[in-house]
């Protein structure tokens, strides 16, 4: 079944001592919107729907059709307050929950909402409680509806959400990408006893089976056994001992392994057999051992013959059997391994503990269309994959005041993939799994760590009129500080660690303290003085012949003629993509453009000049939100105006459509063509896009350098980091072209 | 040897076998005994001429020495398991004036002390109501016999083999399960025998087959197991027998697809067997013999120490059509002190039974759905006298594929393995 009940009843004497940190938990309280609750055997989860009011930059264009006046700012910079929704989640002991309810009740006072959704075995015994407490009418939910809703949730909208667990291997944790489709799959739940439900969409699951030997057998037989009273130190017990001594293996039996079927020596032939015909006293250790061997065995195979019965390969375990145990995770693994013979993979869930709050709070916003929305874990908020975990922390025991926090935010956008990838199921963003590759994760945190000064001086200097701008960016930087640290402990903490997420914790680091875009006058300077050398550039390439043309054209793209431009390059597909502008013009091009300043004036937009005089159409995307100096979809509206005022054929292929702007629906200097906007994924479809550039260190080096499309793909980017030029086997200002023509592309049948 | 094989039966088994036939009181088991004492008022039959035991040589030709064919007398099959051997003997009835004037001294000793004694030792027991009369078994006329003794007390079976002089007799024994590879070298260095190792799996089908064919009434069914007031066992003639699944449910459980008399595999097995269940008894109320834990679960009460749906829910679990009285976890309310202090041995053990039973039914359920098969077959040492787990597995067979499944019995239980070594002894001899 579902979580236990009334674990330890009488246990939950309330421990109204502790003061709660009001900056980190319960954030936004004030503005929370609506509650659901989730009250297991020992942990309480609440989730809570707030808005969150935080600055945003905005960019206006001045009027300059009036006068052109030399100094003056290319467009207006201001910081303006927007409110955006949020999802939090805590997880705390239930020994808290009175305290935590008092906490609530005096901090709520926007709330309209009059009832709170309650799911989980304690609901019914806290209900009078919390009824009385928050004068909220608590409303039942069915335990295994939320916790599929809340699966279902968790699967589409946070990345790397699954993971396989393998004990012995350099990364514990090998995190899963996100699959566009994540019907079926099969749900074993563990908790008292086993339930096992088959999930075929949104609102299809069936209950096909279930089993009574679950973690109540665990705890309650463990108790009996070895005179230990709580869950956690059974598995401890369990961790220290040795099964053999107590279960019958085949070898007791056969004296060595039973060949003619292929059973080792090794196997256990009787669950505590030997306890049957030896008279000896039994260690705790190795009887827990036995006991968690049986159970998780037990499952694993009764699990194995569900999904070959329904042929089911993707199997997901929860329940507080698993939660955060890597000794249970790890005995079910080996089981599910041993009787599929590796066809199918125990897969479990980051955020597993919270699926039924996650559940019952999306069946109270219904009508608010969480679904409609995509979601993105905020790992400012977050605390990340075992921030509580017995096994990792083990002086951190109950009562220990340790909340574990998930926050999620609403994106403005929905995101979906695009439609150019060769194969979504397949698809990985990230060039370098640092959870799994330890010599890169230590370089990368170390520079991360380096370049931290800076980036706290930049922001500070990024706001001179605005209060507190020292403090908050010293908050800043212990908050990302602490968050180098737990990755480097932790690496799996928010999924696979790679250099996209770290930069993308720094932004929503940032974001956290009020500095949601440092680089805006850096950025504003950039464009302005790069915007005068426009017509003069794009002049003196037009003198060029055509084939010199196409190298400079190349070469502003690869930031100026900075560097020493000696062929080959690192990657040089130069020969190939020249040959190919010999040819018929592309129909459609998708640019993911990167930096402001030179690099998008004096670079992109040239380049883009001729494919549009090819008769290319093209179709310029930027990110919707600021990241570090990129070119947000905002500032490169003004720009394009700015440049279409001076150029003719911009001028003409924008009043003719043939130029389109579009935002990615990202914040990142990286890129995860996963997750995008629908819109953009409605345009690159319609216009029958037939050439993807990527261009930048993050979104084509540190992503999608490996990333098969569709359609033909330039990849460029120069390598400004000597360590990666390294061990790209090239040194520092390596250049990256990478031309790639899918197999039976029309670029190919040429 | 004199202290090993004296007559000997423990009071205490006597009344727990009692106690058994009393919990399990039910049409079936008056018919079982019935049927004992009728056969045993069967007199001896006259004796049949002797036919060779391999193909019948045609008439006119020189009639092989008997020897070749027919292995001489004792007749053994042995199958030593984790926690049990067993061992099936076959008494001839039918033996000549002249035969008994040619038969040596030993023969004679082995024969007289294994049929006149129902248990040897302190733990040998012959299980006299399985005992087959009158059975023809390669040419010969005779009484098959049924004997366990704990695989522990092997090398006492041992030195008494040494003892009997059994080697004089036979070179060779056949045997299969594990203890046939793992005590090989015993055999040979303490008793003079050299094994012949035969595979478990093989054994186990070819004794049930054999079983199944020699007694009108080895295979039986319980019938109405959802009803427990309505519920009594029918002999089931299982003539055309396949495909099924065998559960040999031992130490550990195998679970065979089997196919034909040579087409059967190993589809799946479990550790949680009959072991688990004497081993977690053992452990939480200190009895040591299987007879004891089954009678103390016969007296217990498991819906105390078993979590069940209504103790979560309050009732059923309507969602998901699971009724209030299922067991929801299994231990689960032994999570709480206060219960654990106050539930008694008898609970334990019912609980321990109810949990291993259920499981060995839930996994043979799936393995007969995941392999399209109907018909399950369960044997094995742990159903010997256990009524209890046999209406479990019935009822959960019945209840949880709304009739589609059948679960059935046989009435030699555990002694398949050792009955198809045997039938190996003569067929390779």
């Amino acid at each position: 079944m579902a979580d236990c009940s009334q674990a330890g009843s009488g246990r939950h004497s309330m421990d109204k001592s502790i003061t709660l940190p009001p900056d980190e938990i319960f954030r936004n309280l004030e503005n929370a919107k609506r509650f659901a609750i989730d009250i297991g055997g020992s942990l309480t989860k609440l989730a809570y729907y707030s808005t969150v009011q935080h600055k945003v930059a905005k960019v206006r264009s001045f009027d300059h059709t009036a006068k052109e006046v030399d100094g003056d700012p290319l467009y207006e910079i201001s910081v303006q307050e927007e409110i955006t929704a949020r999802l939090h989640f805590i997880k705390f002991e239930n020994a808290y929950i009175e305290t935590c309810l008092d906490f609530i009740k005096d901090h709520l006072v926007n709330t309209e909402t009059k009832v709170i959704k309650a799911t989980g075995g304690g609901a019914y015994k806290f209900k009078e409680l919390i009824e009385k407490k928050l004068k909220l009418k608590v409303d039942k939910e069915d335990e295994m509806s939320c916790l599929i809703k809340g699966c279902n949730f968790v699967l589409k909208n946070i990345p790397h959400e699954a993971f396989v667990y393998a004990k012995h291997a350099d990364s514990e944790f090998r995190f899963q990408n996100t699959h566009p489709d994540i019907f079926p799959y099969l749900l074993i739940n563990i908790g008292s006893g086993v339930s096992i439900v088959k999930v075929e969409s949104e609102d299809k699951f069936e209950r096909i089976g279930g089993s009574s030997i679950g973690g109540g057998t665990f705890w309650g037989l463990g108790a009996l056994l070895t005179k230990t009273k709580r869950f956690d130190e059974l598995l401890q017990l369990a961790s220290r001992g040795q099964h053999t001594s107590v279960d019958m293996l085949v070898k007791d039996i056969y004296g060595g392994a039973y060949g003619s079927l292929g059973l080792t020596g090794d196997l256990i032939a009787s669950s505590f057999g030997k306890s049957a015909t030896t008279d000896k006293e039994f260690s705790k250790e190795d009887m827990a051992k036995s006991l968690l061997h049986m159970i998780s065995n037990d499952i694993g195979q009764l699990a194995c013959l569900y999904a070959r019965l329904h042929n089911l390969t993707r199997v997901y375990f929860g329940g507080f059997f698993i939660r955060g145990h890597p000794v249970t995770m790890h005995t079910i693994t080996y089981s599910i391994n041993f009787f599929t013979k590796g066809e199918v993979q125990a897969l479990f869930l980051r955020h597993e503990g919270y699926l039924g709050a996650i559940g019952a709070f999306l069946k109270g916003a219904e009508e608010d269309n969480p679904n409609q929305y995509s979601w993105g874990e905020n790992y400012a908020g977050s605390s990340g994959l075992m921030s509580v975990s017995p096994d990792l922390n083990p002086m951190q025991r109950v009562r220990s005041g340790t909340f574990d926090m998930l926050e999620m935010d609403r994106l403005e956008r929905q995101l979906v993939n695009l439609p150019l990838l060769q194969d979504p199921s397949s698809y990985i963003p990230d060039t370098v799994d640092l959870t799994e590759d330890a010599l890169a994760r230590q370089y990368w945190l170390y520079c991360f760590e380096e370049a931290l000064d800076g980036v706290v001086n930049r922001a500070v200097a990024s706001q001179p009129d605005l209060p507190q701008a020292v403090e908050r960016a010293e908050k800043f930087r212990q908050k990302y500080l602490h968050k180098l640290q737990t990755l480097r402990h932790q690496p799996f903490a928010y999924g696979s660690l790679t250099v996209r997420s770290l930069l993308d914790t720094r932004e929503h680091c940032l974001n956290e303290f009020n500095f949601p875009d440092p680089y805006s006058k850096i950025k504003q300077k950039e464009n302005d003085v790069a915007l005068r050398y426009f017509q003069k550039v794009v002049r003196s390439l037009e003198k060029l012949p055509w084939e010199q043309r196409q190298f400079a054209l190349v070469k502003g793209l690869l930031a100026g003629n900075v560097f020493d431009w000696d062929r080959p390059w690192l990657i040089d597909c130069y020969d190939q993509w020249v040959e190919r502008l010999k040819g018929p013009p592309h129909k459609c091009a998708l640019f993911f453009v990167d930096n402001s300043g030179i690099d998008i004036i004096l670079g992109v937009f040239p380049f883009v000049r001729e494919l549009l005089c090819r008769g290319t159409e093209v179709v310029l995307a930027s990110n919707s939100g600021p990241a570090l100096n990129d070119v947000t979809n905002s500032e490169l509206q003004i720009l394009t105006e700015r440049i279409a005022a001076m150029d003719s054929v911009i001028q003409a292929a924008i009043k003719e459509d043939r130029l389109t702007l579009v935002q990615s629906g990202s914040s990142s200097p990286c890129l995860d063509l996963s997750r995008l906007d629908k819109a953009l994924a409605v345009v690159v479809r319609e216009r029958h896009t037939d050439l993807v550039v990527i261009e930048g260190m993050g979104r084509a080096i540190h992503t999608n350098y490996y990333a098969a499309l569709s359609c033909e793909s330039l990849k460029l980017a120069v390598i400004k980091n000597s360590w990666l030029a390294e061990r790209l086997g090239g040194k520092i200002f390596s250049v990256v072209f990478k031309y790639e023509v899918p197999p039976q592309s029309p670029g190919l049948r040429r | 040897m004199a202290s090993l094989f004296r007559y000997f039966q423990p009071r205490h088994l006597l009344c727990a076998t009692g106690v058994v036939l009393a919990a399990a009181g039910t049409a079936y088991l008056v018919q079982r005994l019935s049927k004992r004492v009728e056969l045993q008022e069967v007199p001896r039959e006259p004796e049949e001429p002797t036919k060779p035991c391999t193909s019948p040589s045609p008439a006119g030709h020189t009639a092989e020495p008997p020897r070749l064919n027919k292995p001489p007398f004792p007749w053994f099959g042995m199958d030593i398991g984790g926690t049990l051997a067993k061992l099936v003997y076959f008494e001839p009835k039918d033996i000549t004036t002249e035969e008994e004037q040619e038969e040596t001294e030993n023969l004679r000793n082995i024969r007289s002390c294994l049929t006149s004694n129902v248990a040897y030792g302190s733990t040998g027991i012959r299980d006299v109501h399985l005992e087959m009369k009158g059975l023809e078994l390669c040419g010969r006329m005779g009484n098959l016999h049924f004997i366990r003794f704990p695989t522990q007390d092997l090398p006492a079976f041992l030195r008494m083999t040494r003892d009997k002089q059994f080697s004089r007799l036979h070179k060779t024994l056949c045997a299969t399960g594990g203890g046939a590879y793992k005590f090989e070298a015993d055999f040979q260095t303490i008793a003079g025998l050299q094994l012949v190792k035969l595979d478990e799996l093989d054994c186990v089908i070819r004794g049930a087959l054999y079983m199944n064919s020699s007694g009108p009434s080895e295979c039986f069914y319980l019938e109405n197991p959802t009803h427990p007031e309505q519920c009594f066992l029918k002999p089931y003639p299982l003539e055309n027998p396949y495909p099924f699944l065998l559960v040999n449910i031992g130490s550990g459980v195998s679970i065979l697809a089997v196919h034909s008399r040579d087409n059967f595999k190993r589809v799946s097995g479990t550790s949680l067997g009959g072991g688990t269940f004497l081993g977690l008894c053992c452990l939480l109320t200190g009895c040591s013999t299987f007879e004891e834990a089954l009678e103390m679960a016969s007296r217990g009460e498991s819906t105390q120490v078993d979590k069940l749906v209504r103790d979560i829910y309050g009732g059923d679990y309507e969602r998901f059509g699971l009724p209030g009285w299922i067991v929801a976890s299994s231990f689960g309310n032994m999570i709480y002190k206060e219960q654990r202090d106050s539930v008694s041995k008898e609970d334990l053990a019912r609980a321990a039974l109810v949990t291993v039973t259920n499981n060995i039914g839930s996994i043979s359920r799936m393995c007969a759905l995941n392999e399209n098969i109907e018909r399950v077959v369960f044997v094995g040492n742990f159903l010997r006298g256990n009524m209890l787990s046999m209406k479990l597995l019935a009822y959960s067979m019945e209840y949880w594929s709304a009739g589609r499944l059948k679960a059935l019995f046989l009435q030699h239980e555990g002694y398949f393995g050792a009955v198809g070594s045997l039938l190996e002894l003569l067929k390779s001899s």
